[in-house]
């Protein structure tokens, strides 16, 4: 068996002798090279555009303004049917007339070397009159703030409430109620590799190929042949290596439609990859939440109610296609999702700012709403002065309380809470732990421990893009074509951008076929060789594209056997395919690849109505659910330097539930970078802006990102529940790391300088906002 | 090269520096020159009474040296701090004083430490001080034609004291403010000089004054010294980290560098 197995990938090793293939390695004949003008003012209005001088240095072979392309592309506007009343302004490839964040692209250099565009962008002279600007949520909804977008009467983007039960009445009953107003600052994804694009148009045959940095290659083949006007057939985008992508390359973004454009209209292949400036300017950006929340609890311990107000400091815009509402969405919808509580309310309010397009990055939502609600727990129990383990189990959704659609809606096939927990408690002595603690206080050592448990949504359904009016699919597809020499080629949907997913569906496919992994090839990444799927976003590769390849394999498996049964005039159903050979019992009958030659070259031995296709395609697509839910918990300890204000985390462990594992090796790294991500945003990640609107976080000296030399060895056990939604029993595992640390740390904080009458909910938790919540500045 | 008319060109040593200001445009020089055969300059030499650490040694050069470990500990010390083992293995002394960054360890250390800089160009060779080598952020007393040859250090005497102390968010961060003190044994003839708190490498004189008057690490003394330091410095606006953390870490640094003194 594989599924299941400790397989290291192929990929990595390649990757890691530095024989990877990026986006940035690849070099076309005439390539020309594009470099932006990005707008210098958070908020302000284009007077004019002066190109001569750019257009007059040497090397320099266009100079493009959003005039220039008016023709060449269309506008966009990120709408969502599910969401009606959500504005969606309309998004120009390059800012026309007003730009409305500091870092939109405003005019493109196309030169022949990227140092050349980037002397052009130089000479470009753009004439500002600088607007008035909103740069955070609060002022953004003031009754007079200044407006974005001139047709909508007020910054808000979108407001919602989600509501069950009755919560006032909840709350004004309950014995003791905390309440507790956090800051989820700005940050975002961080790829090792930054986004990049190289577009090259044939007009002789109107077909645009594209090689991209990025998740979703088809829902890219989409959007280029609709906006640039080309039929889809001669869009072709390909995804060669991608080093890392976090919900960072699976949107359009309009720098890179720029490329394409240009690359139609210059009919040369041009290359853009951002640089780091580029990126912390124009990627998406994710977080930026002030939530003020409530929870109400019983004397012995229950949770009664729970009440979620979140203002969402979203961007400029909404990013497209998806919209930026996910976040919003998930955190009114997860908050206190783990819990047993019948009343519960979320107000939701977005608000467009003139910063960066904020939307998908890793685990959208899910650190805020377990972080939340994580740490009013942890102030309930110290109000009752009960043990926070003791009521968190006590609250668990568990046993009987399944299947269940949570008061924010979520539906849960099963939880396996408690089981993490003990899990968990066997990995670490919490008694011990309090005990050490007590003893290092005496010494001004200052210990915390703290825990989260999380819901982690995986695999989106149809429903929410398809009834979104988003041509995103959600359906996998799977190719599976047995070559003449019996090896099996398998192209899927799925991308893969360093998590191994490729090596999880070889994994599916050798087992079901009952060949050796190293007889299976997996393609991915191509929008015209691949079939039609939805590529790597919110853990769907193992559940979706893992179940098409079972559901391929299993066909091609039973054409095998046909064709083996009609050959060897035996019942298909007495045989089997195991190491490569059709077997009988204990019997070896003949190989696959014998079957595979007579199958393609001597079709005609074999008799009509037997199933000879040697090439089929099955589809999955989850029906009538929008997610499937996994879960798990994380408990972390730190140390905090109470007169630094430095937080070093000590220990990481992370109990989880993905369902069935393909591979615990790779979930394992999953959980590992998530956490690391996590703990990134809960203790140094944050785009940090002035007044102004303008972004002093430009470059990795004051962007912080986590270091191996700071990051705790992080333990990861599994409880394994496969659901029961499909064969395979796969969930996804892409979130859960993330989902989690950032409460993890911030209850171990808390717990750490409890003792000193301190409470932090602010994250990222920098020593200055540790040592002001600490009142030693 | 430096001193040719029309030309505007920059010297490279380790790099480190100057590669990231050329990639982020904000320096533009007409040509490079690598300075990397001047094979004198990468001499550690033991004089009398000094050692003299040539402008192209390297920090991990520094970290290994016998000699510098011996005489000077504050160094080995600092060096641990600076960035990680790629960028010390490239990084030069002369580098790294001539870009003067205020949160610089080397800066700090060669004030404490009562540095001359040695200055060359085709005008000839002259010696400037630490005190009045850094004039400003990013600002030094080279002139547009002049290179740091090297960084005379006089030897200390027996049972004297060299602590180096910063704290930075992570490992290999510049420092978000650090201390260096050198004192005869017993604290006798402090000096205390600070990075990552001003424009430039500085030393808490008033301080260094109070510390030599009390002559001791101990009881009221550390609370006196602790509460001038506070005084002495001010740091500059800086949105992620105002000034009265900085003043407050610089006092944290001190108590616990004379934590350590104390018997
Ligand atoms: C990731 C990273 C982290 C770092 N962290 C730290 C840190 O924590 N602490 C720290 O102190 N430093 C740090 N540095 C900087 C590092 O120490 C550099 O090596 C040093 O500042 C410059 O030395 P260099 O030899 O590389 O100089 P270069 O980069 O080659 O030159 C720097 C400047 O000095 C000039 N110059 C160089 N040599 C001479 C000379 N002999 N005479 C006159 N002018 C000269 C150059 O023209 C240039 O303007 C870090 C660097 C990096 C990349």
């Amino acid at each position: 068996m594989s599924i299941g197995a400790e397989v290291p990938r192929d990929r990595a090793k390649r990757l890691l002798l530095g024989r990877g293939r990026f986006v940035d390695d690849i070099s076309l004949p005439r390539m020309l090279h594009l470099a932006f003008v990005r707008s210098t003012h958070a908020h302000a209005r284009i007077e004019a555009i002066d190109c001569a001088e750019a257009r007059a240095l040497e090397g320099v072979v266009a100079v493009l303004t959003a005039a220039e392309i008016a023709d060449g592309v269309a506008s966009w506007r990120a709408e969502h049917k599910l969401f009606p009343a959500m504005a969606a302004p309309e998004q120009f490839a390059l800012a026309r007339d007003i730009v409305r964040w500091q870092g939109e692209a405003v005019a493109a250099v196309v030169a022949h070397s990227r140092a050349v565009a980037e002397d052009g962008a130089e000479l470009v002279d753009v004439s500002w009159t600088e607007l008035p600007n909103v740069v955070d949520g609060k002022q953004a909804l003031a009754p007079d703030a200044p407006l974005l977008h001139g047709h909508m009467d007020s910054n808000l983007a979108y407001t919602t409430v989600i509501e069950a039960g009755n919560t006032r009445k909840a709350f004004e009953s309950a014995d003791v109620v905390v309440e507790e107003t956090f800051r989820f600052h700005r940050h975002t994804g961080v790829s090792l590799e930054a986004r990049g694009i190289i577009a090259e148009f044939e007009p002789g045959e109107d077909r645009l190929t594209v090689h991209q940095s990025h998740q979703t290659p088809h829902q890219q083949q989409d959007l280029y042949a609709r906006l640039l006007g080309l039929p889809e057939h001669k869009v072709r985008v390909i995804c060669p290596d991608v080093g890392g992508a976090f919900g960072l390359k699976h949107h359009l973004m309009a720098d890179e439609l720029v490329a394409c454009v240009a690359a139609k209209l210059l009919a040369r292949p041009i290359k853009y990859i951002a640089d780091r400036m580029d990126s912390f300017l124009a990627d998406i950006h994710c977080r930026d939440h002030e939530v003020t929340a409530r929870m109400a609890f019983s004397q012995a311990g229950d949770i009664l109610a729970l009440e979620v107000d979140d203002l969402f400091n979203a961007g400029a815009y909404g990013q497209y296609p998806r919209t930026s509402i996910a976040e919003g969405n998930q955190i009114s919808r997860l908050t206190g999702a783990p819990y047993r509580h019948e009343h519960y309310r979320a107000n939701l309010a977005m608000a467009f700012l003139n910063k960066g397009i904020l939307g998908h990055i890793r685990s959208v939502g899910h650190p805020i709403a377990c972080a939340v609600a994580e740490r009013l727990i942890d102030l309930g129990a110290g109000k009752l002065e009960l043990d926070p383990i003791a009521v968190r189990r006590r609250n668990y959704l568990h046993g009987d309380d399944f299947p269940r659609t949570s008061v924010g809606g979520v539906e849960f096939e099963h939880l396996s809470l408690r089981d993490c927990l003990d899990k968990a408690l066997t990995m670490i002595d919490v008694a011990r732990f309090r005990e050490d603690q007590a003893g290092l206080r005496a010494q001004g050592i200052y210990r915390g421990l703290g825990i989260a448990t999380f819901v982690e949504l995986t695999a989106i359904g149809p429903e929410y893009y398809g009834e979104g009016g988003q041509h995103i699919s959600a359906q996998e597809t799977c190719l599976m074509r047995l070559e003449a020499s019996g090896t099996v080629r398998c192209y899927t949907g799925a991308t893969d951008q360093g998590q191994g997913i490729d090596t999880g569906i070889q994994q599916v496919a050798a087992d079901t076929l009952g060949l050796p992994m190293a007889a299976i090839e997996v393609i991915s990444g191509d929008s015209a060789l691949c079939p039609m799927g939805g590529g790597s976003w919110g853990s769907r590769g193992a559940a979706l594209a893992g179940e098409a390849a079972l559901r391929a394999a299993s066909t091609l498996r039973h054409n095998i056997l046909a064709i083996a049964a009609s050959l060897l005039q035996k019942d298909a159903g007495c045989l089997d395919i195991k190491a490569g050979e059709v077997v009988e019992g204990g019997i070896t009958h003949m190989s696959v690849a014998e079957i595979a030659r007579i199958g393609h070259f001597q079709p005609y031995t074999i008799p009509h109505g037997v199933p000879a296709d040697l090439t089929v395609t099955a589809r999955y697509a989850t029906t009538g659910r929008m997610f499937l839910a996994g879960n798990g918990l994380q408990i972390a300890t730190v140390e905090v330097d109470v007169e630094s204000g430095i937080v070093t985390p000590l220990r990481h462990l992370v109990v989880h539930d993905c369902g069935r594992i393909l591979n615990p090796l790779l979930v394992r790294e999953q959980v590992r970078g998530g956490v690391v991500q996590g703990i990134g945003s809960a203790l140094y990640e944050e785009l940090r802006y002035d007044n102004a609107g303008h972004l002093l976080t430009g470059s990795f000296a004051d962007y912080l990102v986590p270091m191996a030399g700071e990051m705790p060895d992080i333990e990861v056990a599994h409880i394994e529940t496969p659901t029961a939604t499909s064969e395979l029993g796969a969930k996804g595992a892409g979130e859960a790391g993330t989902a989690g640390a950032v409460g993890a740390i911030l209850n171990a904080v808390n717990d750490a300088i409890l003792p000193l009458g301190a409470t932090i909910a602010e994250v990222p938790i920098t020593p200055p906002r540790l040592l002001k919540a600490l009142g030693r500045i | 090269m430096l001193a040719l008319p029309g030309e505007d060109g920059a010297i490279i040593a380790g790099g480190q520096s100057l590669l990231p200001l050329l990639n982020f445009r904000l320096a533009a020089p007409s040509c490079l020159i690598d300075i990397g055969r001047l094979d004198e300059l990468r001499r550690i030499v033991e004089g009398d009474g000094y050692i003299e650490i040539g402008g192209l040694v390297r920090h991990c050069e520094l970290a290994a040296s016998a000699v510098i470990g011996e005489a000077f500990p504050l160094l080995h010390q600092a060096i641990g701090h600076i960035a990680h083992p790629g960028v010390r293995h490239r990084g030069t002394l002369g580098g790294s004083l001539a870009m003067a960054d205020p949160a610089g360890e080397l800066g700090a250390c060669c004030l404490a430490l009562e540095g001359r800089m040695s200055l060359q160009s085709v005008r000839g060779q002259r010696w400037v001080g630490a005190e009045d080598f850094f004039t400003g952020i990013y600002e030094t007393a080279l002139a547009g034609d002049e290179i740091l040859t090297a960084v005379r250090l006089p030897r200390r005497g027996p049972g004297g004291i060299q602590i180096f102390k910063e704290v930075a968010r992570r490992r290999g961060d510049f420092a978000l403010a650090g201390l260096a003190l050198v004192a005869g044994a017993n604290l006798s003839n402090p000096r205390l000089a600070l990075l990552g708190v001003a424009d430039r490498p500085v030393l808490a004189a008033r301080t260094m004054a109070l510390l030599r008057e009390d002559g001791s690490a101990m009881g009221s003394a550390v609370d006196r010294a602790v509460a001038q330091i506070g005084k002495e410095v001010d740091p500059a606006q800086d949105p992620a980290y105002p000034p009265a953390y900085r003043r407050h870490l610089v006092q944290v640094l001190l108590r616990r560098t004379l934590a350590e003194l104390s018997p």
